[in-house]
């Protein structure tokens, strides 16, 4: 079933003559990762359900280089951001946001000094702006009374101290809101990061995901929420390590919207 | 006389030797590459009142920062109490403070005795977790050998000094009572010291009054000497946490976590290759240029100074995700390492008039290895969880960075996700031309 998205790049928004809201950076996992594409999706409904100004950069976005500086390949991250910002900076954009933490820290933090000057949000700050302002209303829905946790991206929280906005998101939602032991500023990675996304783990005696899912399972949740489609990938491998991924959904703090507000 | 000549000798050597001993520290740090760390005075004062001074990060984990208070402000008050032991021992006066302070200096006494007993009681509880309940982080491999000899050192030291303190005011409150004290006697049967006035009657009562003079001068040089083995210890041993604790959190990266240096001599290259015009600074053809850290020298004065403040608590350890799964990776090993190396690489020039000697090893490869260095997430844990703000990440990053453009020797999967990124502006083998399908599926 093809479900009908409005999405416009910035190149249409150019050929009218008109200029978005907000540049909705989509990210290389967010385009290609078939998991990923949901959350893309679910964020793009909500984008459109609240009458968000948007666009996207299309064929014309690339990795922002984040995988290759955190593997220590300064050069080729500089020519991405390099390339990037000239195309950002052509179409005068000044505000983006993004669902993936690592593109976020990357445009937000290493991009100023190389050129590119953006405000630069995390869907669940969009997400959470939206509930405040009421262009978006939830009461309840589909995860009323559902056990949920949430399990901290590295990039988002520590790496730039965004802690709320997820959590204030998700109040909406009147589930049960459950703390893993290791939260907030003292999250356990996924094991993701760090360009490990890309590689397999160094020797060790257990995997970083299956520790990490393995703290969330003990709390018994319907849901383990994430911020990014790393810590996706990891806690969905971790909850079919533990012959969980029927009772346990891992799902994106925009999908929990998308889905409680049934679009 | 002859005590006070012996007593300014012994303080101005220990004052000296500590000097010349520190300086050569000092040395070692700035052998770092240059980065500021000057900018937002206000905000780094605040920082360090908070984090250095108040402790804020102990309190994430309770038990072992009330036990560690009492041993820092002991540390810090008994400072107080040191003035008059330098002034008596100079000018062979005995508590000559006392008759002009009167009531104020009683309390004071009293303040850094009841102090004293909570430091005894600390020290006691972290040789206990050290050695007995061996808590996890203290007693990681790393800590064979130096390390735990140093930290057992430090903590033997701490209540031996403790001892010399309960001697010399004990033994001095029982002669006090016996009008046999140096101490001005004013006619009060007692000092009035909080836990002394009881304990030296409990310990000393009924000694003769030479046995009582010689274990109050046995307290008294004994502290005194404690005092300047500590100050001269601390060069060689990770306690000297106990003084950069506070540059070293002044100095803090107060950018967020996340950001990384963008490398300048990157910058350059990639500006050369958007803009044939651009015409890069001209390099100081005296310093080596290098991609990336394989030697101490290569990193920066800061993150080398985080080296000399470590204490090898081994917090960042302990929520490494990396080192809780069994990898090799020790962020807190990543300090000690650069440390060890560092220290070798100023030995070195000591031993060779101040100018390196090629020794064949480098922090790469000897001290640290590549498989350390790919087991980390860049997750920061170890950078939050660090009580004085060392950034372990940032070695680590450094030397990726020569691994990946000098060596050019990343594990083959990074290799290929690099020729993805070149190619396709993607990590993974799919077309920037299909970057937009998923609108349609």
């Amino acid at each position: 079933m093809i479900e009908k998205l409005d999405v416009i790049t910035m190149a249409e928004y150019k050929a009218k003559g008109e200029s978005p809201e907000i540049l909705f950076w989509v990210g290389c996992a967010g385009s290609f990762d078939d998991r990923a594409k949901k959350i893309t999706k679910a964020i793009v409904k909500i984008l459109n359900h609240a009458n968000v100004k948007f666009a996207v950069l299309g064929t014309e976005e690339s990795c922002t280089g984040d995988p290759a500086k955190r593997a220590g390949n300064e050069f080729l991250f500089q020519m991405q951001a390099m390339n990037n910002i000239t195309i950002l900076n052509g179409y005068e954009v000044r505000k983006i946001v993004t669902g993936c933490p690592h593109c976020l820290n990357t445009l937000k933090n290493e991009y100023p000094s190389l050129g590119g000057n953006y405000e630069v949000i995390h869907h669940t700050e969009l997400l959470q702006d939206l509930l405040n302002t009421g262009r978006i209303k939830i009461e309840g829905g589909s995860f009323k009374g559902k056990k949920i946790t949430f399990h901290d991206p590295c990039y988002l929280g520590r790496a730039n101290d965004v802690y709320e906005a997820p959590r204030s998101v998700m109040i909406n939602l009147e589930a049960e809101l459950m703390e893993m032991k290791r939260s907030r500023e003292n999250g356990l990675c996924c094991g993701a990061g760090g360009a490990q996304m890309f590689k397999e783990a160094e020797k060790g005696n257990k995997e970083i995901y299956v520790e990490r899912s393995e703290e969330a399972l003990a709390l018994n949740p319907d849901v383990i929420a994430v911020g990014c489609p790393f810590c996706n990938t990891m806690m969905t491998d971790g909850v079919k390590h533990f012959n969980k991924e029927d009772s346990v959904k891992v799902l994106d703090v925009a999908e929990l919207i998308a889905q409680a507000k049934d679009l | 006389m002859i005590s006070s000549i012996i007593f300014i000798v012994l303080l101005l050597g220990g004052g000296i030797l500590f000097t010349i001993n520190a300086r050569k520290v000092r040395r070692n740090i700035l052998l770092g590459k240059e980065i500021n760390r000057k900018d937002n005075f206000p905000q780094r004062i605040k920082l360090m009142t908070l984090v250095s001074l108040g402790q804020r990060k102990m309190f994430e984990r309770p038990i072992p920062a009330i036990l560690h208070l009492f041993l820092y402000v002991a540390f810090v008050i008994t400072q107080i109490e040191l003035i008059e032991i330098i002034c008596d021992g100079s000018l062979g006066s005995h508590r000559m403070f006392r008759p002009a302070l009167g009531g104020f200096y009683t309390f004071m006494v009293s303040f850094i005795e009841i102090l004293s007993v909570l430091a005894f009681i600390g020290t006691i509880a972290f040789l206990s977790r050290r050695n007995l309940l061996k808590v996890p982080r203290l007693v990681k491999n790393e800590l064979n050998g130096w390390p735990k000899l140093d930290a057992n050192l430090i903590l033997l030291s701490e209540i031996t000094l403790i001892c010399f303190i309960f001697m010399m005011n004990g033994a001095d409150e029982v002669l006090y009572s016996m009008h046999q004290s140096h101490a001005l006697d004013l006619n009060d049967g007692s000092l009035g010291l909080a836990i002394s006035s009881h304990l030296g009657p409990f310990l000393f009562g009924g000694m003769s009054e030479h046995s009582l003079h010689i274990i109050e001068r046995v307290g008294w040089w004994g502290h005194i000497g404690m005092v300047l083995w500590f100050l001269n210890y601390l060069p060689y041993s990770k306690h000297f946490h106990i003084l950069l604790a506070f540059p070293n959190v002044f100095y803090s990266n107060l950018n967020p976590k996340g950001k990384f240096t963008n490398m300048e001599s990157v910058t350059n290259e990639v500006k050369a290759i958007f803009d044939p015009s651009f015409v890069p600074p001209v390099a100081d053809p005296n310093i080596p240029m290098r991609f990336g850290a394989k030697e101490v020298t290569d990193l920066t004065w800061k993150q080398l100074l985080d080296s000399y403040t470590c204490t090898e608590c081994g917090r960042c350890t302990s929520s490494c995700p990396a080192n809780i799964t069994g990898k090799l990776l020790s962020p807190r090993k990543i300090m000690m390492s650069t440390r060890d190396r560092l220290e070798e690489v100023g030995k070195n020039m000591d031993a060779n008039k101040g100018i390196f000697k090629d020794d064949g090893k480098s922090l790469l490869g000897d001290y640290i290895s590549a498989e350390e260095l790919w087991a980390c997430t860049s997750c920061n844990a170890c950078v939050q969880e660090c009580p004085v703000n060392i950034d372990p990440l940032s070695i680590i990053i450094d030397m990726r960075r020569f691994i990946v453009m000098e060596q050019s020797a990343a594990p083959s999967e990074l290799n290929g996700m690099f020729t993805n990124i070149e190619n396709n502006g993607a990590p993974w083998q799919f077309g920037q031309a299909d970057r937009l399908n998923w609108k349609n599926e």
